[in-house]
């Protein structure tokens, strides 16, 4: 590896209807992962960087090396790319044994054989997949097919390092696994990591960084904490699981707070906030609200609203309830409460929820 | 235009190539030929198929057109081709109710097979070199075609042109080495005229018919060979009354002298 | 893939059990009939005696050059009619393989037109280079060629299309040239095709005869392949032409059934 070098891309691909328009710095050693819902454009950006797709503008540059401009009309082909992309299916080739498949990119800059299959048994071993090496690729497992692939992107000694949907392609049961051991290589790799996902654990696990995409553009950017806090977009407080809701700073009142008007009806009171932001996002966790089988007359009475239990789900160690009202809010209870409090699909109850478990941030610093 | 002509020049070797040959069929047995045309002739009708020798093709349809035209109410089809492959088709049992052929040979395996008892010699032909007008390969006569890097068509040995040259190159005692061994006399003629070969050796009717498309060249007399043509109304003839109505008509004086119009000698 | 066959194994309803029976005898009943007729005590005398040998040489011979030529050509030409987006490939395509419903008769007739003595073409091979096609053995080769290629180019332009574009790009990713993945990624992938498409070009070729008796007309040993010597003997000697059809059935049968066991049973998966 030839030094620190970081990834910058700043640039946009029109696709017909679709437009990817997006701007990013990935720092050498760094792991960003690159998160979105399907057709967001996640995979285009990888495209982009690999040299499979053309940007339509902008650039991309790794150090001081242009992979594509646009405007200058420079354009690397892949092959000629300092990077490596372990696609989403592996595409480990079907007709060649595990050990010729890592020794493919070798091959393919005029190594000799002998040397090229040396190079790539000394990754198998790095891999720990040595005993693989004359299997077919049909004859292995997701897990094996997953670090054989990551073997083969590796072996060709890329400056930057692309995973698209790295585990997506796995049991679940054996997801756990193989996230930690590729947590543990892309740390060990030393240029620049983007890694794609629509998993918010994985994204959350294996990144430094996290960048959300929707419909082509950038919508946050932070390290996971600070999004798994304070999600910008439903998209993400649906996929770390928070209650997100938009609204408009209405009024001070000193003494118990400032009040928000929510854009889904109804308004929430919390802690008075610094600066004088108007527009603002809401975050509630769903085991921070509070359910009643008739209204609440101890709590305050503000952060009380009245709902209808639209739908009840049994998650690992709790129950998640879905309650329709204004605004509308995902709970989260403990089986012995739900049989407590006797809730089924379609009765009425009371949700309440303290000020100060409600986190208000402005609507524009997540990003 | 000339390459029109060339196109239906090989599809007319092709056709004969693809001649096919069909099932058989009943008949009766055979009756002696009557020596002249039928006073009765109107009253013959319906469909013979004449299978005969290909260097026939030209003199046998005029005859035809005249034969029809005299009983409306018959139809010919001919089958032309080379008469060692007709002979087999006959033999095989193929629907036909005439044969000529252009060499006794192929007669006489016919008769053998039972498919005709008795045949009549009607003409006579003897070969001649043709090449392409503009005689690419610069032939005056026969000893040029023993020449290397002429390239000279015949007609395959078991045909009667290709036994016939064999025997003229014997007479000539000259050595020649042939380009193509075509399936019959035409298929020898389409390549002289699309001018793929420099000489083929075709009989002088061929030559005859082709008008001014190859040019002949005489071979002489002392070195030349001829075939005879017999002609036999077949034993199974599906119509044998028309069936033999044709063979009169072919040995009439009538038809007699359309043939040697066409460049046959008399028997 | 194999195919599996289902525990529950289906009677076979009969509107489809008695047109298949029909069509099995239809196709079975034309080689029984050789095999009956065959003259099996004269068989070695033929043989040896006939020019079976020199045809059969001459057949197969031509038959690999004309597949050779074929692979070396159609390959390339399937590639760009399943890749190139260029304007009119599909009237392309269909002028390429216009061969594969053509009469192999009528094929002859435009070879001679371009390749003859006097054609478009041949006429300056003629002229410049000395090169006459017709009657001569590489005469055979062409009109073999023109005749079986399509049956390669359309076998493997089909495997392309279906090919995954990804492992090309995964290739590419991994440092190789255009070349190198078409030449180690993408022809390994269609392989199966590749032989499939060779083997029907191969069998169209030795079967070949309009084309080549019009084209290359009919000289022993040089032009002469199985097929027209069949014809031929047909006329003169039915049992050699039993003889010659047999000898062509066995060897057709025999790389038949060398080449399922190598490749057809793997199909076409990898």
């Amino acid at each position: 590896m030839t030094g620190p070098e970081v990834l910058d891309v700043a640039g946009s691909l029109d696709r017909g209807t679709f437009r990817l328009d997006v701007a990013l710095r990935v720092e050498p050693g760094e792991v960003l992962g690159v998160l979105g819902p399907n057709g967001a454009g996640k995979t285009s950006l990888l495209r982009a960087v690999a040299g499979l797709t053309r940007l339509s503008s902008g650039y991309i540059s790794l150090g001081g090396l242009v992979l594509d401009d646009a405007e200058a009309r420079t354009f690397l082909p892949p092959e000629d790319r300092p990077v490596g992309l372990v696609f989403q299916s592996y595409l480990l080739f079907p007709h060649l044994s595990v050990l010729d498949n890592v020794a493919f990119a070798a091959r393919s800059h005029g190594v000799r054989r002998g040397p090229a299959r040396t190079h790539a048994s000394e990754w198998l071993e790095r891999l720990g997949l040595a005993s693989f090496a004359d299997r077919k690729p049909h004859e292995l497992s997701g897990g094996q097919a997953q670090r054989v692939a990551l073997a083969r992107t590796l072996a060709a000694e890329p400056r930057l390092l692309l995973l698209d949907e790295p585990l997506s392609a796995l049991d679940a049961r054996i997801r756990l696994d193989v996230r930690t051991e590729l947590r543990r290589h892309l740390h060990q790799f030393g240029g620049p990591v983007l890694i794609v996902t629509h998993d918010a654990l994985e994204a959350m696990v294996l990144a430094d960084r996290l960048l959300v995409l929707e419909d082509g553009r950038v919508v946050q950017q932070g390290t996971p904490a600070e999004v798994a806090r304070r999600p910008a977009t439903q998209y993400v407080a649906s996929l770390v699981g928070l209650n997100l809701y938009p609204g408009t700073l209405a009024r001070h009142e000193a003494t118990v707070g400032d009040v928000v008007t929510l854009d889904a009806g109804g308004a929430v009171t919390v802690r008075s906030q610094p600066g004088g932001a108007d527009r603002v996002l809401v975050a509630i966790r769903p085991s921070a609200v509070a359910v009643h089988t008739r209204r609440p007359d101890h709590a305050s009475p503000r952060n009380v609203w009245a709902g209808t239990v639209a739908s009840l789900e049994q998650l690992a160690d709790r129950v998640r309830a879905q309650v329709d009202g204004v605004p509308p809010a995902l709970v989260d209870l403990t089986p012995a409460a739900v049989a407590e409090l006797g809730l089924h699909p379609g009765r009425e109850v009371w949700l309440s929820v303290k000020a100060t478990e409600i986190d208000v941030y402005p609507e524009t610093a997540a990003v | 235009m000339h390459r029109t002509t060339r196109i239906v020049a090989v599809l007319a070797l092709t056709t004969s190539v693809l001649a096919g040959c069909g099932g058989s069929s009943g008949g009766s047995r055979a009756t002696k030929p009557t020596s002249s045309l039928s006073p009765s002739a109107d009253k013959l009708a319906g469909t013979v198929n004449v299978f005969a020798a290909a260097s026939l093709q030209e003199a046998f349809k005029a005859l035809g057109k005249q034969f029809q035209a005299a009983h409306p109410r018959t139809k010919l089809v001919f089958n032309f081709g080379p008469s060692s492959g007709l002979a087999t088709q006959i033999s095989q049992g193929a629907p036909a109710d005439v044969f000529a052929s252009a060499s006794a040979k192929n007669m006489d395996s016919v008769v053998k097979a039972r498919a005709a008892t008795d045949a009549t010699p009607f003409v006579k032909n003897v070969l001649e070199i043709a090449v392409p007008p503009a005689n690419p390969g610069r032939i005056t006569a026969l000893d040029d075609l023993a020449r290397s890097g002429v390239k000279v068509a015949v007609c395959q040995a078991q045909v009667p042109c290709g036994a016939v040259a064999a025997k003229v190159f014997r007479n000539a005692k000259i050595t020649v080495r042939p380009a193509t061994q075509e399936v019959d006399v035409k298929a020898v003629l389409a390549k002289v005229k699309l001018g793929e070969v420099d000489a083929g050796l075709v009989y002088v009717t061929d030559v005859l018919g082709a008008g001014a498309k190859v040019t002949g060249i005489p071979i002489p007399a002392d070195v030349n060979a001829s075939t005879s043509y017999p002609i036999a109304t077949l034993t199974k003839a599906p119509n044998k009354a028309v069936a033999q109505a044709f063979t009169d008509y072919v040995l009439s004086a009538e038809g007699s002298a359309v043939l040697t119009a066409a460049g046959f000698q008399k028997p | 893939m194999r195919r599996r066959v289902g525990p529950d194994q289906q009677a076979v309803p009969w509107p489809l059990g008695v047109p298949a029976a029909v069509a099995v005898l239809f196709l079975l009943v034309p080689l029984l009939g050789l095999v009956v007729r065959a003259p099996w005590r004269g068989l070695h005398r033929i043989v040896v005696e006939s020019q079976v040998v020199d045809a059969l040489r001459l057949s197969l011979l031509c038959a690999s050059a004309a597949t050779l030529i074929s692979l070396v050509l159609g390959v390339p030409l399937a590639w760009v009619l399943a890749r190139a987006r260029l304007r009119g490939i599909g009237l392309l395509r269909a002028l390429v393989t216009l061969p594969l419903v053509l009469p192999p008769v009528v094929g002859g007739v435009a070879l001679l037109l371009a390749f003859g003595r006097v054609g478009l073409v041949g006429q300056y091979l003629h002229g410049w280079f000395g090169i006459t096609l017709p009657f001569t053995t590489p005469g055979v080769i062409v009109a073999e060629t023109f005749v079986a290629m399509p049956f390669l180019v359309v076998t493997v332009e089909g495997a392309f299309r279906a090919a995954d574009r990804g492992y090309e790009e995964a290739a590419a990713t991994l440092g190789a040239s255009r070349m190198t993945v078409f030449r180690r990624v993408t022809l390994p992938l269609i392989g199966p095709s590749l032989v499939a498409g060779s083997v029907l070009c191969w069998a169209r070729a030795l079967g070949e005869f309009g084309a080549t008796i019009t084209f290359a007309g009919n000289f022993p040993g040089r032009t002469q392949t199985v097929p027209i010597a069949v014809y031929l003997a047909l006329e003169q000697d039915p049992e050699a032409a039993i003889a010659l059809s047999l000898v062509l059935l066995a060897v057709s049968v025999a790389v038949l059934v060398g080449l399922r066991d190598r490749w057809f049973s793997v199909g076409g998966a990898p």
